[in-house]
């Protein structure tokens, strides 16, 4: 089956449905087996058990940075294919990204206490975040203030792209810039700097928070779908009930 | 067991936990919610064109 077969609403909901229950189920594992290594990895040497913050604050980011990518495909699939499933895809994505940003922020808060003596500080990692939560916010708040449903696709469409800009910012900003946050330990030319004890635990918790992800993300498209259906439906009744 | 800054943890876990459960939950009610509308307006006979046009 061509790629393009199953961007079609209703084979997308066939499919979905056949799909969902398997990738929430695999979620469910991967963040049970995920959490169990991670309560029993070992203390940090410096940051002691507070490091556990790092299985959920770290996944997190990465999610939020990802979802932002995946909006800014969904844009171009508006904006250029101007297909249908790429608005329901974007409609569905921004706020499962929203909340992902935010507990990126309010996780990262609750580890920096203890550990910079700060819940916050204006420097250009966590400052970036913030800006990658308030597009997101800024994404839902367009969208609802634009009747048209297809002129709101298009203008949330343009503000995504304008926004991607933003994701190598986050990503780049602790290299860029001094910064009271770690540079990057995972992803980086020389490999990680992470023991394996703590790497391998981290590693499924971020499997698990993306397969959750994607499966709230296929959910909600499954909802928005239906829900579009569900518009025209009432429509036509209202009409015939007119014409009657 | 979480050492001296355990709240730090506990109040990280938590907050993520609730968040995630409410964005589960609520995209589930949605979904039946939207569901329960269509059942309502297919037992009144509005259906979709193709829904017509194939019974099956």
């Amino acid at each position: 089956m061509a790629l393009m077969d199953l961007a079609n609403p209703t084979r997308f909901l066939a499919l979905s449905g056949r799909v969902l229950p398997w990738l929430a189920g695999a979620a469910v594992l991967a963040l049970a087996i995920g959490f169990l290594l991670a309560f029993r990895a070992p203390a940090d040497y410096q940051q002691g058990e507070t490091v556990k913050i790092m299985y959920i604050h770290v996944p997190f980011a990465w999610l939020a940075m990802f979802g932002y990518t995946l909006l800014a495909l969904s844009a171009i699939g508006i904006l250029v294919w101007r297909h249908p499933l790429a608005d329901v895809s974007h409609k569905a994505l921004a706020p499962i990204g929203a909340v992902f940003a935010f507990l990126c922020l309010i996780t990262g808060s609750l580890w920096g206490r203890p550990m910079w003596g700060t819940y916050w500080v204006w420097d250009a990692r966590l400052t970036s975040m913030l800006v990658l939560l308030l597009l997101y916010l800024g994404l839902l708040a367009l969208r609802s203030a634009i009747e048209d449903a297809s002129q709101a696709g298009r203008a949330v469409a343009v503000l995504t792209l304008v926004g991607f800009v933003n994701v190598p910012i986050v990503k780049f900003s602790v290299d860029w810039w001094n910064t009271l946050h770690q540079p990057a330990s995972v992803f980086r030319m020389g490999g990680s700097t992470i023991d394996s004890s703590m790497l391998w635990p981290l590693m499924i918790c971020a499997l698990g928070f993306t397969l959750l992800m994607l499966a709230l993300h296929m959910a909600a498209m499954r909802n928005e779908i239906l829900r579009r259906r569900l518009r025209s439906l009432e429509a036509r009744a209202a009409a015939e009930a007119a014409h009657a | 067991m979480l050492g001296e800054h355990g709240g730090f943890i506990l109040a990280a876990y938590g907050v993520s936990a609730l968040a995630l459960a409410a964005l589960a939950l609520s995209t589930l009610l949605q979904g039946r919610a939207v569901r329960r509308r269509l059942g309502e307006l297919e037992a009144r006979g509005v259906r979709r064109r193709s829904a017509r046009r194939s019974p099956s």
